[in-house]
């Protein structure tokens, strides 16, 4: 086979976007994926028939809209659809809903605290403040501080002058935000139990940690940060599922004349004179390029598919100790009809949103004790959409799609691999909480797929399952993110590339990883993007 | 606290209306040709009711009825609230007597202002604060060591302003005796049906006025009273479009209009001192603690106040709402938040910040830029602009004791 200029290991968001903008730009890129479909944990598959599973990943807001119109990828069939609200259901037969409409809110929530109610506008408000300063560096790459190239110093000096438009208050806040708990940030807000345990969801999703360990209240910046079409903050779903980003991506890149392989397990990384030179298959074969690039976690693309005496000790060893733990599983459920929740008023909007049953913080740090014992959380949280209520795409008239994301779940069970006993066991917890709160859910279930981390490491290649290719918390992040002197896009091995949720500016289907890596790649190779939007302006 | 379980289920159908009804509702909806609504804080409320314009004449020639309930209303109460009102507030609490409202402002300790509303001292140990955003978190947290109670009542109180030359001939022929005693910022009770109703001399419009406030059950009764007495009095209800001419006229500023309240500012830079809006005859630095003190202090000492809001006489006829201020044509100064043609003043008047110097020590040669889109063109003009005092009108009437019937 001819050699291409660049092969990228994997097919998900990030590695399809990079791979567009390689591409666009006069390169001849090869995608190799390991699955016989591409998308990596942004899928739609068809498991049971006439069913689309959002079967990893399952509401979008993150991924760019930059990316989604340099890349066409309106023309290539994405749509976003956003959607209202949700309900946390409460134990004592109420609920307490979000919803879209400024007074709705507040008055929703002053069924249960006035203060509350008032207090909500502040804290949306800080919160937008923190979004507001993260969001154009999302699209940047990040500065490296001990380097002294004039571009890392004039990226240092837009940080800076970034920060410098805050107040002294607000760059206090600043800090304290990346590194302190949600329990104690909500704490500040907020003085109702419920409301709290409602709103620190964000902040421990795909998390190794409590809502009351330090460092989640960035992670819930992190699932602020997003928007749908302008609406900063708002969450949607990509109509015909997550899979609609990676196909409308896959058939972008194959507009612009890029290949892709599925079936193409890659088993290592050649190198020659400590040069990437392209992959080995799993099968033994040998595709070359003149670079590669993985869409692979760091773990997996430094501890596995690249030779260890290719790398330096230090490096090594970071990544070793890169946090990327195992925390999270998911239930993805075909249903008969759409199932009820006599808690919720006729026809309410929540059924359309995020609904949850997590209904105090305590409850929430209790799941997670279960996971630091090693087991899955036996009174667990759950996130749950039912995306068919606004995409008619996703299931037959009257029948409906329901994706469980559900926290805490271990990659191994006390030390042990997983039985499949124990995926019924955990399986069970869930479906017995939603049956709690929706009579008849168990008769309404035609065919359900359970995923603990370990069939997401299995399937996707995720290193534990976990959902952002590493935590998000502040020693994880910009500049440090994976490795020190690395948060470039760049690794030890001239010639090879990241480009997944692993580097800067992290997890979640934001595709920013893609189109950074992208940038520097072809910084690398004196080439100009055919079309790359900076990152839109925040006014 | 978190409320009980059956007050809280008996609260869930709020979903049904996202806009609420005041207390009013039924008495406007009855009357209003224009069913032209808009919503205010989470109520439906008229921008219109019959005309616009015809109603800003109500206003001032006769007498107008607007509904003010979607104000938001808090009642301080407890031994400690003068002392807490103090505290909290720029202005001087303790000259406020009882049966006497004024006009303030809270600032956080940025001295950023938080919101500016009206105090009402009803008893030595009660108090109603009226405004315009909500702040039921800094309240209670200022209140810490203050032996205060503070209630949000919003939904309780119904509240209607009757502003015009006319307005004490209607409240005499509906039987309020006495109220000819009421001066400007005074407040009384008075009797209604089985209960009462606290009336103050009062307003937004700069003209002689009143604002009544009653429990939403007796809303209604309120209403009709003054519907009845007023029929001979030239009485109309009214919608916001023709109170926000009139208090453009008399100089008032609106939060979140004219300047944006601390609280809701994304942008650091768009908070204000209260010298930066205007509002700065309200600060009394003799008392010696309320919060955003030192800062205010610090500002004024240090000249670093970086903003000044003035009234503007604009040359020609056309209002110049949202236009950019230019100093000698080519500077940028500042910018026009509200623009009226003054129909009593027979000038074109506006409210604006400007950034200074400009408006303090460069006050000559300014200009305004307005953009008139005229039949899909945009007609654009550079008209000189005078700063001039507020209010724009003086009305003998609205001060006149006792005042007259006309």
């Amino acid at each position: 086979m001819k050699k291409c200029d660049v092969v990228m290991i994997g097919g998900g968001h990030n590695g399809l976007v990079a791979a567009c903008y390689l591409q666009r730009a006069g390169l001849d890129v090869l995608v190799l994926e390991k699955n016989d479909w591409v998308g990596g944990a942004a899928t739609s598959r068809e498991l049971t028939p006439g069913f689309l599973y959002s079967n990893c990943s399952y509401v979008c807001s993150l991924f760019r809209p930059e990316i989604m119109r340099d890349l066409e990828l309106p023309k290539h069939g994405l749509q976003v659809i956003a959607y209202e609200g949700g309900a946390v259901f409460t134990r004592d037969g109420d609920y307490i809903a979000s919803y879209r409409d400024h007074d709705s809110h507040r008055r929703e929530f002053a069924r249960y605290s006035k203060r509350d109610a008032e207090a909500y506008d502040r804290y949306a408000r800080d919160v937008t403040r923190q979004c507001r300063f993260i969001q154009p560096l999302l699209m940047r790459t990040a500065p490296d501080p001990f380097s002294f190239k004039p571009r890392d110093i004039s990226e240092l000096l837009y940080l800076g002058k970034k920060f410098g438009e805050f107040s002294a208050h607000d760059m206090a806040q600043t800090l304290r935000f990346w590194t302190m708990s949600i329990s104690d940030f909500l704490d500040e807000y907020f003085e109702t139990d419920v409301i709290k345990a409602y709103l620190a969801l964000s902040g421990i999703i795909g998390t190794a940690l409590g809502a009351m360990s330090p460092g989640t209240a960035y992670v819930l910046l992190h699932h602020y940060m997003g928007e749908v079409d302008g609406s900063v903050g708002a969450w949607g779903y990509a109509r015909g599922g997550m899979g609609a980003v990676t196909q409308a991506l896959a058939s972008s890149f194959q507009a612009s004349g890029g290949t892709i392989r599925t079936g193409a397990d890659v088993a290592r990384v050649m190198t020659r004179s400590g040069r990437a030179t392209g992959v080995v298959l799993a099968d033994g074969e040998e595709v070359r390029g003149n670079l590669v690039v993985s869409n692979a976690d760091v773990k997996r693309t430094f501890l596995k598919l690249v030779e260890e005496d290719a790398l330096p000790e230090t490096f090594v060893h970071r990544v070793k100790h890169f946090k990327m733990r195992g925390s999270s599983g998911k239930l993805n459920i075909a249903l008969d009809s759409l199932p009820e929740f006599p808690a919720l008023p006729k026809n309410s909007s929540c059924i359309r949103g995020d609904l949850h049953f997590t209904d105090s913080m305590e409850r929430m740090e209790r799941a997670y004790d279960d996971w630091k014992a090693g087991r899955y959380s036996a009174d667990p949280f759950v996130d749950m959409v039912i995306p068919t209520t606004l995409d008619p795409t996703m299931a037959p008239p009257g029948k409906h799609f329901m994706s469980c994301f559900v926290q805490y779940c271990p990659p191994q069970i006390e030390g042990r691999d997983w039985t499949d006993a124990d995926r019924d066991a955990f399986a069970d917890t869930v479906v017995s909480q939603i049956a709690d709160y929706s009579p008849g859910f168990r008769d309404r279930i035609l065919h359900m797929e359970v995923r603990t981390p370990h069939e997401i490491e299995t399937e996707v290649g995720l290193t534990e399952g976990n959902i952002f290719q590493g935590e998000l918390t502040f020693d994880q992040l910009l500049f440090n993110r994976p490795v020190p002197g690395y948060a470039q896009y760049r690794s030890p091995v001239p010639g090879l590339y990241l480009c997944g949720s692993s580097t800067h500016p992290g997890g979640g289907v934001m595709g920013a990883p893609g189109r950074n890596a992208a940038a520097e790649i072809l910084r690398d190779l004196k080439l100009k993007p055919a079309e790359m939007s900076p990152a839109h302006d925040v006014i | 606290m978190m409320l009980e379980m059956n007050t809280r289920r008996a609260l869930q159908g709020h979903i049904a209306t996202p806009r609420f009804e005041t207390p009013f509702h039924p008495r406007i909806a009855a009357i209003s040709e224009t069913s032209d609504w808009y919503t205010w804080a989470g109520y439906k409320a008229p921008h219109s009711v019959f005309d616009e314009e015809l109603e800003y004449f109500a206003i001032r020639s006769t007498a107008a009825l607007f509904d003010i309930s979607p104000m938001v209303k808090y009642r301080i109460a407890g031994p400690d609230a003068e002392r807490y009102l103090n505290r909290l507030t720029v202005r001087n609490v303790a000259k406020l007597s009882t049966g006497r409202v004024h006009y303030t402002a809270w600032c956080d300790d940025h001295g950023h202002v938080l919101d500016d509303g009206t105090l009402f001292r009803l008893s030595a140990d009660t108090f109603r604060l009226c405004c315009q955003e909500r702040h039921l978190p800094w309240l209670l947290d200022s209140a810490i060591g203050f032996d205060v109670g503070i209630e949000e009542e919003t939904m309780q109180i119904a509240g209607l302003a009757l502003q015009g030359p006319t307005s004490f001939a209607v409240l005499s022929n509906a039987g309020f005796d006495c109220i000819e005693r009421l001066k400007p910022f005074q407040l009384a009770d008075f009797p209604h049906e089985d209960g009462s109703v606290t009336i103050s001399r009062t307003g937004f419009t700069g003209d002689l006025g009143y604002e009544l406030f009653v429990p939403a059950e007796a809303a209604l009764s309120l209403w009709d009273r003054l519907w009845t007495a007023g029929q001979l009095h030239g009485i109309r209800a009214i919608g916001y479009a023709a109170l926000n001419r009139a208090r453009i006229e008399a100089g008032f500023i609106v939060a979140n209009a004219d300047f944006m309240t601390a609280e809701t500012a994304l942008r650091a830079d768009r908070a204000r001192m209260p010298d930066e809006i205007g509002l700065e005859w309200l600060v009394d630095t003799e008392k010696p603690n309320f919060n955003g003190r030192k800062a205010i202090l610090e500002a004024r000492r240090n000249q670093t106040l970086k903003h000044v809001l003035v009234g503007l006489e604009i040359e020609g006829n056309i209002p110049a709402d949202g236009a950019i201020i230019y100093h000698r044509k080519k500077h940028e100064a500042g910018l026009v938040s509200a623009a009226i043609w003054s129909p009593l003043a027979k000038r074109n008047i506006a409210i604006a910040s400007l950034t200074r110097p400009y408006g303090t020590r460069l006050t000559e040669d300014l200009w305004v830029e307005i953009y008139a889109l005229r039949e899909l063109q945009y007609q654009k003009m550079m008209k000189r602009a005078r700063i001039v005092p507020r209010p724009f009108i003086k009305l003998d009437r609205r001060a006149a004791a006792p005042p007259g019937l006309f």
